[in-house]
């Protein structure tokens, strides 16, 4: 589904991503963690080319990423995102906040998209608040109806940049549930978290980055029960420990 | 009492400042009230209103044909009276949000059709007036009319420009934006009916009042690109974000998430551009058309009424009162949403 070859990416004088190979096969769950600055979230954001990376190749779908503003379209239609501001649509309620890609991109007629969306915010839980504006929502309430905004698109792989670094404790499990519930229907998954407990109950891999490279990839059992690197140990202690 | 007390007489500073306040209201309302109605004349006679203390109410009487309609012909006033009436229904008509519905660009072509119908003649057995004529209020009116509806997405486009991601555009937007900011309206006005003639082809002719609206939009547009812009500036970054992981192309994303909500972050400026290109249309006196404020200037300029200007441009400037704060009341109920 992803595949990442020998990525660098420079911001200035600053190589954020160094020669990083990635694949992530179709259903795939995989969790990517590390410190802050690492460059995880550079990562996850060259896939639909919110980033644009400078040297080797992204290929997603099948489908080379460069310039080619048609490919990248492509690709971003089949690729749902979810970040850590939730980044809805303030002057939109949330109804029109699902229907909006599927009726101006994919040209779908309104009522069924609207019926889509309805089915979608059911799936996560809130279709009482299709009328509302996204501000008068909680966190958590928000971030769901992000994940039903991309789920809406009907995408074959689904993003999220740390989806719950924004919220409240009491609001990050219902985020998660439906996460879960997500990875449990087979959706490929890309997730940049610091949710350990989320890595242990889905991921199929668990990527550790650091300084801009991979510095360790293996499954939950392996990377937790016996981390390679110092620097994942480290990192483990600090994220585990509290 | 109590109120008072609480609101007007706190502390020492504020008990001085509501006095003198007071006291300034004391020498100046009384003495306007008796200059405004008690002492006015509200007969159109000269000699009785030289004679009196008050203000000469009269001379407005006299007047308000021509400070409204200008030279129109005298008999045919209705005609720009049914236009000013027209397009004001036209404003207030729009200011209905649950009108906001794409017939009613229709009932604008058609408003303005009617408008312009009114105005020039020539067809339905109405005397054809040439536009040399038109003045007063419905002038005023139509300037700003179409400065706003032009210089509007004008402004839009230049602001989108200033921040392409297009070399070329970028530094054609930044490069007009530059120029017209940095000349006064004035000089435009007078470049639009001095020089532009001298560029045309010989036998081609543009009449003078398209050229002033043509100054007027290409103004207004500067100042509205850069007003838009602030508001382009103030929306997240992961509006972006959103818009492009959800695969909209430019100008669905711009349309549709972008510049509402920029437009009505700019609201208060956009408002303020919009009060000051209706004032500034009365710079067109200046090459020669008679707006609201050049005809009382000129029907001031009879020998029986010399001397009452103060009473000409009180009255001028409740014309423009009105329309300045219809515009502002507006525009809260904008700003008061969500």
């Amino acid at each position: 589904m992803i595949q990442m070859e020998k990525v660098s990416k420079w911001y200035g004088m600053f190589q954020v991503l160094k020669d990083v190979d990635l694949n992530v096969a179709r259903g795939e769950k995989v969790v990517v963690c590390g410190p802050s600055g690492s460059g995880k979230s550079t990562l996850i954001r060259l896939v639909n080319r919110l980033e644009v990376h400078q040297s080797g190749r992204v290929i997603v779908d099948g489908i080379e990423l460069d310039d080619d503003t048609k490919k990248i379209d492509t690709v971003r239609r089949e690729v749902g995102m979810v970040f850590q501001s939730f980044n809805l649509f303030p002057h939109l309620t949330v109804l029109q906040n699902l229907t909006l890609a599927p009726v101006w991109v994919k040209r779908v007629p309104r009522k069924e998209a609207e019926e889509t969306a309805m089915h979608f915010l059911g799936r996560v839980r809130i279709p009482e608040q299709a009328a509302k504006y996204p501000s008068q929502l909680s966190g958590g309430q928000q971030q769901r109806v992000a994940i039903a905004r991309a789920l809406c698109m009907k995408p074959k792989l689904m993003l999220f940049d740390e989806p719950t670094s924004a919220l409240d404790p009491e609001m990050i499990k219902e985020v998660l549930d439906v996460m879960v519930e997500l990875a449990r229907e087979g959706m490929t998954m890309m997730v940049v978290t610091h949710e350990m407990g989320f890595a242990k109950t889905v991921a199929d891999r668990v990527v550790f980055m650091d300084g801009g490279r991979i510095v360790e990839a293996a499954p939950p059992a392996e990377f937790f029960g016996a981390p390679k690197t110092d620097r994942a140990k480290l990192f483990l202690s600090q994220v585990l420990g509290h | 009492m109590k109120w008072a007390r609480e609101n007007l007489f706190r502390s020492w500073p504020q008990t001085v400042a509501t006095l003198l306040i007071l006291w300034v209201l004391w020498k100046t309302v009384p003495a306007f009230i008796d200059w405004a109605f008690l002492d006015a004349i509200w007969k159109p006679d000269s000699k009785t209103c030289r004679a009196a203390e008050g203000a000469c109410w009269g001379f407005i009487a006299e007047k308000h044909r021509f400070i409204l309609f200008g030279t129109y012909p005298y008999e045919l006033h209705w005609r720009p009276a049914l236009a000013t009436v027209i397009l004001i229904g036209l404003w207030v008509f729009s200011a209905f949000r649950q009108f906001w519905k794409p017939w009613l660009t229709l009932v604008w072509i058609a408003g303005l059709f009617l408008i312009g119908v009114l105005m020039w003649g020539g067809i339905f057995g109405l005397r054809y007036v040439e536009n040399e004529r038109w003045g007063g209020l419905i002038l005023t009116l139509i300037l700003t009319t179409f400065g706003i509806a032009l210089a509007f997405p004008l402004g839009i486009l230049l602001a989108l420009g200033r921040r392409s991601d297009m070399p070329v555009i970028r530094a054609l937007s930044v490069g007009y934006i530059e120029l017209i900011r940095g000349v006064p309206l004035i000089s435009l006005l007078f470049m639009a009916s001095v020089m532009l003639p001298l560029f045309l082809p010989s036998g081609v002719t543009i009449d003078k009042l398209l050229r002033a609206q043509i100054a007027i939009i290409l103004f207004a547009a500067a100042y509205l690109a850069e007003v838009i812009r602030g508001g382009l500036q103030a929306i997240p970054r992961g509006q972006y974000d959103a818009a492009h992981a959800l695969a909209l192309p430019f100008w669905r994303r711009t349309y549709l998430v972008i510049l509402p909500q920029a437009l009505r972050i700019a609201v208060p400026a956009l408002v303020n551009n919009f009060i000051a290109l209706f004032k500034d249309t009365s710079l067109v006196l200046i090459i020669g058309l008679f707006d609201l404020l050049s005809t009382v200037k000129i029907s001031l300029n009879e020998p029986a009424w010399t001397g009452f200007g103060v009473e000409a441009y009180v009255f001028a400037s409740l014309v423009y009162f009105v329309f300045c704060a219809a515009m502002s009341r507006y525009s809260r109920s904008f700003e008061v949403r969500r």
